[in-house]
């Protein structure tokens, strides 16, 4: 169960200082998939940040299964089972997709029901992409935003974390990939029923496979709650 | 062959993969003299002054010829000069390279001077590991090599300085007949207060020529690593250079590009990115559990992979 209590995040523009994240509080229980949603600048992506330890809080506390886990860095937190997809992936001269999931893999378990943590080619096919010509590709710019974030997201894939936060991931990701995704959440959820989920989202059809949906609006909830009760509400609110 | 003891195996090991006589044409060469050498039915292996002429049959296919150069006595100095004649639709692979050992007060200098003319339509691959190490004084290691293509004829060359050279002054040109093409793969490391220079000049004089030009480097602790890397178009042709590096430490790095194109199809581009690597390149590798050390090789293993 990842708890976060009073969370803070300030940024120093000048002599100005900026409140990004202003005393949230969110508990996110094991199984639970929620959405986080709200205008750009809201605070989002930094609350991923925050969470998977590529930034520090100004304040606040983020726990996970009763474990502070605020001052532990990004490494300690991915083997405590916290994995997070990136919003923009990054290129890597000289890596490979398959390099990739093999650093990625922790081991026979993954995600995926029926796939081992070698199993890459399996993994690419669940994203939509063909082994054959991808597991040798580098992840560099001769990729396509799509590809790359189909990538990214296969990365998360291969792990078996016990907190997934996916930052935005239908970005760059065109209509028919898209239909695969919302299936690969929902077997996600239906495979690992103790793991928990935050994606961070615009899209309706992901925001419709929510257990809860949370809206942020100037680094603060706005208001949080089931599908039925949030979408009819979201254009008055963004 | 004469025995190796074991730093003389471990560096033909690293530099050419063998520590045995292989099968098929080969010559070893040990602190100035031949221990061992052979030729094959198709690929003749003779002495010249200073160094050795290698001559390939016309349609020898998938053929490897091992030259690897080891020095082990501190202070020795030579300069070798090594010609390839390749004959016509020949397919095949050139393993050379050099270690040096040393662990005196002397410099060790290897010069490897080589060239290669490759007849009409053939093929070949030419890998070139520069490795040194030893407590001793100057590991130095100063290659030349030049590809003449004819018509239609292949060339990939993987140049590969691993790591443990103090100083090098490398030169690669390449002149290229219509439909010819070469690809050039260059590697470097360098640590310490390490220098290396390396000057690649491809002049593309044939119609519908193509030269592909990747040059990956690390720059480390005080080293400095200087880069020239020259495409010149006569005709219609596509000329690509790329130039990377990565810097850590106080490394530093000079990248001079330039593209003389003297005809209006020559298509000649040229990119270059030095800098240290990206936080977000470490940041994605350690939310897959790695620490900061670990995704630093990890990075810099695959780009100089």
């Amino acid at each position: 169960m990842l708890q976060i209590k009073d969370l803070c995040f300030s940024v120093k523009n000048g002599r100005k200082t900026r409140k990004i994240l202003d005393n949230l509080n969110l508990s996110v229980k094991p199984g639970e998939l929620i959405i986080i949603t709200g205008p750009n600048g809201s605070g989002k992506s930094t609350l991923a940040k925050l969470l998977a330890g590529i930034e520090q809080p100004t304040s606040g506390q983020i726990l996970l299964d009763d474990t502070d886990i605020t001052d532990r860095n990004i490494t300690e937190r991915a083997k405590l089972g916290i994995a997070y997809a990136f919003q923009q992936p990054v290129h890597f001269k000289g890596v490979t997709v398959q390099d990739l999931l093999q650093i990625a893999a922790t081991g026979q378990e993954t995600f995926l029901e029926d796939t081992t943590g070698t199993d890459y080619g399996k993994i690419l096919e669940t994203i939509g992409l063909n082994p054959e010509t991808y597991l040798p590709r580098e992840i560099n710019s001769s990729l396509s935003g799509g590809e790359l974030k189909r990538i990214e997201i296969a990365s998360i894939l291969a792990r078996k974390a016990s907190l997934t936060i996916f930052d935005e991931p239908e970005a760059g990701i065109d209509i028919w990939s898209f239909d695969k995704l919302v299936g690969v959440f929902k077997r996600l959820k239906k495979q690992n029923p103790s793991a928990s989920y935050i994606i961070i989202s615009h899209q309706k059809r992901l925001i419709e496979i929510a257990d809860r949906i949370v809206v942020l609006k100037d680094g603060q909830i706005a208001t949080e709650g089931s599908a039925a009760k949030i979408i009819p509400k979201l254009e008055g609110l963004l | 062959m004469k025995t190796l003891d074991e730093i003389e195996k471990s560096l033909f090991e690293t530099v050419a993969n063998v520590s045995e006589p292989p099968k098929g044409a080969y010559n070893f060469r040990l602190n100035g003299k031949s221990i061992g050498r052979q030729s094959s039915k198709n690929i003749d292996v003779q002495p010249q002054e200073n160094g050795l002429i290698i001559k390939i049959a016309p349609k020898t296919n998938d053929e490897v010829v091992h030259i690897p150069v080891v020095i082990s006595m501190s202070g020795h100095k030579e300069t070798v000069v090594n010609d390839f004649y390749i004959g016509e639709d020949a397919d095949v692979t050139i393993v050379a390279g050099c270690g040096i050992y040393n662990c005196g007060a002397d410099d060790s200098i290897h010069n490897g001077v080589h060239s290669f003319h490759i007849g009409k339509n053939a093929k070949v691959r030419y890998i070139e590991k520069h490795y040194g190490a030893g407590p001793g004084a100057g590991k130095i290691l100063n290659p030349v090599s030049e590809f003449y293509l004819e018509e239609g004829a292949y060339a990939e060359a993987e140049l590969e300085q691993i790591r443990g050279v103090d100083s090098t002054d490398r030169v690669t040109k390449a002149e290229l007949k219509d439909n010819a093409k070469i690809l050039i793969r260059e590697k470097m490391l360098t640590q310490g207060r390490q220098y290396a220079k390396s000057h690649i000049e491809t002049l593309l004089i044939g119609k519908d020529t193509t030269a592909d030009i990747v040059s990956r480097s690390v720059a480390t602790d005080e080293s400095r690593q200087e880069f020239t890397l020259h495409i010149e178009g006569d005709n219609l042709c596509r000329g690509h250079s790329e130039c990377d590096a990565i810097l850590q430490d106080n490394g530093s790095v000079i990248a001079t590009p330039s593209l003389d194109a003297k005809h209006v199809d020559a298509q000649l581009i040229h990119e270059a990115a030095i800098g240290k690597i990206a936080g977000e390149q470490l940041n994605k590798l350690m939310t897959l559990g790695l620490t900061q050390n670990q995704a630093e090789s990890q990075i810099i293993n695959g780009f100089l992979k």
